[in-house]
């Protein structure tokens, strides 16, 4: 069943992937000022959506854990981490590359990459944590209360670091500037058509894991029996 | 009616996917004293465990006297005694009872009793650090018992005290069951236990595989619950 | 009132502790002296610049002497098992940790307290003109290092990279609080004008501390009880 879900939304993301590339590539029109390299905010902005969308699932999976008490939970909250650090890798880096070429250099200390490179750091060192523990039920319990602690604190970094200084460019789609328009319609349309794919592909990464993460826990506790058998 | 000191209603406990406790359940009435046996790995500590609120059940619960065991007033009344002492080496064996003591409300007159039934008062504020093993065993008994518990949870308790710490430590077993102390403990010592022991439960992987009343049968051959109750492996 | 007698029990059992053995005490004071040698080399120490990040200087110190202070808190009750007896107390585990976080603020201010003078000497500041606001920034920062460090210290007591593992997952999550203390620090360590925005970081840190204090309270039963 599952093996099915995970095809049927390959089938899905895979044309809708290459159409999207065809269609930055090819027919959407450069930007005035910036030219060509804009198009890598089509990947940029939507990356870091879907980063957002997996931090989400896993506050509220490790939520559920610690109140059902239940190892899925904590397999979606890995998968979900692994696979929004793995998206947020890829806004870090396009918006690195495009810092190169209109900023001129690959790393500024502005408040959204800071912050970005922060809630990376944070995630990062949960699963750290994960690595350290052997135990599976201690291992889910602590790293749920740690992906908790994290995300209010990247909440709140959010915030601190807006205030500290700010260098990147302001928020473009319509829903955050009040409806006024600041890029032509048909741009801000290829970047949700695009989060769509990406979300997709984040989507069927996350289900590969947690089956990996179902099965890697049937093996330890295959283990432990074997041991105690002993 | 009133309730049991100790009830286990169906305790299942987890390590990931592996039941270390697989439907634990049993009824201990007050005054009693239950020797829990089986071999090592059986799931006897992660059951004294929950039975004293450090660890919790994954399904199932665990009523002390019809309360939960994670409320203060419970715990209240357990004495804990595991297989560490259980003390802070740079404190003196006052300043141990006395920290312990303050949690639980104990006065410092009962710190000073215990600390001379366990004859331990002439030492008694030098740190713990500087005692022989067997002086630290009787200040890890005394710390257990101070604040008079109404339920004393051990886990193999004599396997590693010295002849005079058996002795205080039976005597204190005792004396509590003569006024009603329900007791649970952990063994291998098999002779020891039976001879203190009402009840008896075997834990075999997990499972309860035997709990009942001490018979006479196991009084006299220490091997005989294993060998009718135990699993062949 | 349980809880909070509870607390302070454990608290000064805590504090006792490491005056008897100064084990943490010692090794932290010597260790925050010495990195506060190392930024005269690292840079020139003109005023200019330390009025501009001598805040910024000072807690790094601080976080450094921070992670050492907080690692031993719960470290303590690892020999004999001595958390096993304190979690199987009347005792809540939200009592055990605000008793450990105290003792841990406790410490930490007092090697505060004390390197602030060095600080002045070393670099040439007249730090103490704005006394009373400093010591108030200073106790909140101090605050959200020990309640989130000894949380921490709970978190990854049973682990084999533990001294690694806390400043790795503490230093991310301070960063709110880092970030304005070391700003209002700035500020008040040179007796400049209060800037605009200082209610903004001085909010952000009471905030920080709020909230998180909560969480912790919150979840260290979920923590100790295993």
């Amino acid at each position: 069943m599952r093996t099915k879900v995970i095809l049927g939304l390959g089938a899905v993301a895979l044309p809708l992937l290459l159409r999207n590339l065809y269609v930055i590539m090819f027919l959407v029109p450069d930007e005035m000022e910036q030219g060509p390299i804009y198009r890598i905010f089509y990947y940029h902005l939507p990356a870091f959506l879907v980063a957002a969308c997996g931090y989400l699932t896993a506050l509220v999976a490790s939520v559920m854990y610690l109140v059902k008490k239940d190892q899925k939970y904590d397999a979606i909250a890995v998968a979900a981490t692994e696979t929004a650090l793995a998206f947020a890798a890829v806004n870090l880096v396009t918006g690195m590359i495009w810092g190169r070429i209109i900023w001129g250099i690959w790393w500024a200390w502005d408040p959204r990459l800071t912050w970005a490179l922060i809630s990376w750091l944070v995630y990062f060192g949960y699963l750290m944590l994960r690595s350290a523990i052997d135990d599976p039920t201690e291992r889910a319990k602590n790293s749920a209360v740690l992906s908790i602690f994290g995300s209010a604190s990247v909440a709140v970094t959010w915030k601190a670091i807006e205030w500290w200084r700010t260098q990147h460019p302001g928020p473009v789609l319509s829903i955050r500037t009040g409806g006024v328009q600041k890029i032509d319609p048909m741009m801000e349309n290829m970047i949700y058509v695009n989060f769509l794919a990406l979300l997709l592909l984040g989507v069927i990464f996350m289900l590969v894991r947690l089956r990996q993460e179902e099965v890697q826990r049937e093996i330890d506790g295959l283990r432990r029996y074997a041991h105690a058998a002993n | 009616m009133s309730a049991p000191a100790v009830a286990a209603a169906g305790v299942w406990k987890y390590f990931g996917d592996y039941p270390a406790l697989r439907d634990v359940r049993f009824d201990l009435g007050a005054g009693e004293c239950l020797a829990l046996l089986g071999r090592n790995g059986a799931g006897k500590t992660t059951l004294l465990r929950i039975l004293g609120g450090l660890s919790g059940a994954s399904k199932g619960n665990v009523l002390i006297n019809g309360g939960e065991v994670r409320a203060s007033e419970t715990r209240a009344r357990i004495g804990w005694l595991g297989h560490s002492i259980g003390l802070y080496d740079e404190l003196t064996a006052r300043e141990n009872l006395r920290t312990f003591g303050s949690l639980y409300g104990v006065t410092a007159g009962t710190v000073s009793e215990w600390l001379a039934r366990v004859n331990l008062a002439h030492v008694a504020d030098s740190p713990v650090r500087e005692y022989s093993r067997g002086m630290r065993q009787r200040l890890a008994v005394a710390r257990a018992f101070l604040h008079g518990p109404r339920l004393l949870l051990l886990d193999e308790p004599f396997t590693s005290l010295d002849d005079k710490a058996i002795a205080l430590l039976q005597g204190l077993l005792t004396a509590a069951r003569a006024e009603g102390v329900t007791i649970i403990l952990s063994t291998h010592q098999i002779r020891e236990a039976m001879e203190l022991a009402s009840f008896v439960a075997l834990l075999d992987r997990g499972k309860l595989a035997h709990f009942g009343e001490r018979t006479a049968e196991m009084l006299n051959d220490p091997g005989y619950l294993y060998r009718t109750f135990g699993s062949a492996a | 009132m349980t809880m909070l007698r509870h607390a302070a029990a454990i608290a000064a059992k805590d504090l006792r502790s490491e005056f008897r053995t100064k084990e943490s005490i010692n090794s932290t004071l010597s260790f925050s002296v010495v990195i506060l040698l190392l930024f005269s080399f690292a840079f020139d120490p003109s005023p200019d610049m330390i009025a501009e990040f001598g805040g910024g200087l000072l807690w790094m110190v601080f976080a450094f002497a921070g992670a050492l202070i907080v690692n031993r808190s719960f470290a303590r009750e690892l020999p004999n098992d001595c958390i096993d007896v304190l979690v199987a107390s009347p005792a809540s585990g939200a009592s055990l940790f605000l008793g450990k976080a105290v003792a841990c603020f406790v410490l930490l201010f007092g090697i505060e307290c004390i390197c602030l003078p060095v600080f002045g000497i070393f670099y040439n500041i007249t730090w103490w003109r704005s006394l009373w606001a400093l010591l108030g920034v200073l106790a909140l920062g101090t605050w959200a290092l020990a309640c989130v460090g000894t949380f921490f210290s709970a978190l990854t007591v049973n682990l084999r990279l533990r001294e690694l593992m806390l400043p790795m997952l503490l230093y991310p999550m301070l960063i709110p609080a880092l970030l304005s203390v070391m700003m209002l620090t700035n500020t008040l360590l040179t007796g400049q004008a209060l800037p605009p925005d200082f209610s903004v970081w001085l909010r952000l840190l009471v905030g920080f501390n709020i909230m998180f204090t909560t969480l912790s309270v919150y979840l260290a039963e979920t923590i100790l009880v295993r």
